[in-house]
């Protein structure tokens, strides 16, 4: 087996080879490569990093939801994966609309993004296609909304006694129904 | 009218019984709603959350320095690592480089507190199988490093060490005084303890394979820290991706071979005896360089002015107000940090879009990722095997709940 450590510009390299235009962006943020990736290929692209006996990634580190709701495709997840052998780590983001709201499961590969994904399931709403369990974690089964969209404040919004716009608690300013709509 | 066939061969029954939520057997907040077969444990349905207290959202609120609060009541056995994974995961945000006095004595401050978490794990353990003389002995040393934390911040368990670039403050005489005795005579006390359990028969019976699991399932289940290295894999963020200077420190990353409760035992204590050595080494480090007084790097944007300066200088005062309001600008970026905490690879991923706050703030969170790999673990064995094993995977509500 070759144990040679790949350099991120043959990993790179390899992954445009295979996956073309699925990679939309490859950028460098501190210490971590960063790919914003189609989110139809992400299942494939960490099964070949996985797979690949040049890379082996096969440590997942983290795994996340995130929300830009400036941005035309708002809703989007974060994978940091590890290759434990060569001391590689890198994360791929991936995006999609709230129309879409739907990703690949990586539940096939890393038993460990289980409830990682109910997670992000739970505070974005994002749905996994195939994950075996897909159902609250940490909040209560009958809540009724996402908690960590932007578009929800952090404390009730109904208040009127509190000024608290100095100290750091001011709204999202977002509009609620604007977002919920899902138009920009 | 029918008579029911008594010789007819029933269906196998199994029993559900209900662990928890608040069952004094589990440390903590947990539900496990296991399926028996007689006394032994056929599956168990988890249920966590109990203790949600939405930390990434109030992360999102919440001026830089005030997320160091929220970071203590993650593992809070072990919150000074916490706090500092936080800090320095801003200080690589900000680009600060830190004075090497102030990395060594970082390096001090964590490895007690690693000490302190692997003490209450594997002291529990004790408990667990029927000890309890051991916990009571060895927690005089908790409560000894306890003592070290208030004289340096005023806290003890929750303590909201440090600062961005540093510490609040330069240690005091009585606490370098205290380091230096809990060095010297902490090994009598630890040696006490593996006295009374490690080649303990009693304790051996119970402990060796029980809740075991295979290098390669802890690695799928993404397993870090002490439970990892007792499946067998030398996988140490401190040695790994060095921060805060542990590159320059010499210390063995103790390994098992089972993944079992003894094996996750022995993995802590052994880990203890190399915090230990890292303290000296620290120690002996510390005295030789001719730096005597930093205590913090020069970010004045971020790291909050002495009292006295801020009433008697304009300067002083203007950074004052712009870092309790939360007024400084911050780089717009993504950044990663981990820290090699009491139970395994905490990271911080953080978004910054230049505001006052995080855009997103995402807590890796060792235990809320292990803790799915403990049905697999628990399977086939018994009820009583079921306790010891959580109690050895350290799994602490506050972290799995954030």
């Amino acid at each position: 087996m070759n144990m040679e450590k790949p350099t991120l510009e043959q990993i790179s390299n390899s992954l445009k080879e295979k996956f073309g235009d699925s990679i939309l962006s490859q950028t460098q943020e501190y210490d971590f490569p960063v790919l914003v990736i189609k989110k139809e290929s992400l299942f494939q692209i960490v099964r070949f990093l996985y797979d690949d006996e040049r890379f082996q990634f096969r440590y997942l580190t983290t795994f996340c939801g995130l929300h830009y709701p400036d941005s035309s495709q708002p809703f989007g997840i974060m994978v940091q994966l590890h290759s434990l052998v060569h001391n590689i780590r890198i994360r791929f983001k991936s995006f999609t609309t709230l129309k879409d709201l739907e990703f690949d499961s990586l539940t096939p590969i890393f038993s460990a993004v289980n409830w990682m994904e109910r997670e992000a399931f739970d505070f974005y709403g994002i749905r996994f296609k195939g994950h075996p369990n897909l159902k609250r974690i940490l909040n209560v089964e009958d809540m009724d909304y996402h908690p960590m969209r932007k578009e929800y404040p952090v404390e009730d919004a109904t208040r009127v006694d509190k000024d608290d716009t100095m100290f750091g608690r001011k709204s999202s300013g977002y509009d609620r129904e604007k977002l919920m709509s899902g138009k920009q | 009218m029918q008579t029911q066939d008594i010789t007819q061969k029933e269906e196998k029954q199994y029993t559900t019984l209900n662990l928890g939520p608040t069952h004094p057997a589990t440390h903590g907040i947990f539900q496990n709603v296991l399926k028996m077969d007689g006394e032994i444990v056929m599956d168990t349905e988890q249920t966590i959350g109990y203790i949600h207290r939405a930390f990434e959202k109030l992360g999102e609120h919440k001026p830089f320095y005030q997320v160091t609060t929220l970071t203590d009541r993650l593992n809070y056995c072990s919150s000074p690592i916490n706090n500092m994974g936080w800090h320095m995961t801003m200080e690589k945000l900000i680009k600060a480089e830190l004075p090497k006095r102030v990395e060594y004595m970082r390096v001090i401050i964590m490895e007690l507190s690693r000490i302190s978490d692997h003490l209450v794990c594997n002291s529990v353990i004790g408990v667990d199988t029927g000890a309890m003389t051991v916990f009571l002995y060895i927690f005089q040393w908790r409560e000894f490093i306890y003592e070290i934390f208030e004289e340096i911040c005023g806290a003890r368990l929750t303590t909201n060490i440090g600062r961005i670039g540093g510490f609040e403050r330069d240690f005091s005489e009585t606490a370098w005084k205290k380091i230096r005795h809990f060095v010297k005579e902490y090994p009598k006390g630890l040696k006490e303890f593996e006295n009374l359990l490690m080649r303990n028969r009693i304790f051996m019976d119970r402990t060796i394979g029980c809740g075991p699991i295979s290098a390669e399932r802890a690695l799928n289940f993404s397993f870090s820290g002490p439970n990892l290295r007792a499946a067998g894999v030398d996988y140490d963020v401190r040695v790994t991706n060095p921060y805060s200077s542990y590159q320059d420190f010499e210390f063995a990353i103790p390994l098992g071979t089972q993944g079992d409760t003894y094996d996750r035992f022995m993995v802590r204590e052994h880990e203890m005896w190399e915090s230990l050595k890292i303290i000296t080494q620290a120690l002996e480090k510390l005295d030789k360089l001719e730096d005597k007084n930093t205590f913090h790097a020069e970010v004045p944007e971020f790291y909050l002015p002495p009292k006295e300066e801020v009433y008697n200088d304009m300067e002083a005062l203007i950074y004052h107000f712009k870092i309790v309001m939360g007024e400084t600008d911050v780089p717009k970026g993504e950044v990663y940090h981990c820290v090699e905490g009491g139970n395994g690879e905490l990271g911080f991923y953080l978004i910054s879009d230049g505001g006052r706050q995080p855009f997103r703030l995402h807590f890796r969170r060792p235990c809320f990722i292990y803790y799915q790999g403990y049905p697999e673990m628990i399977r086939g064995g018994y009820l009583s095997d079921a306790i010891l094993t959580m109690s050895s995977m350290n799994v602490i509500a506050g972290e799995l709940d954030a």
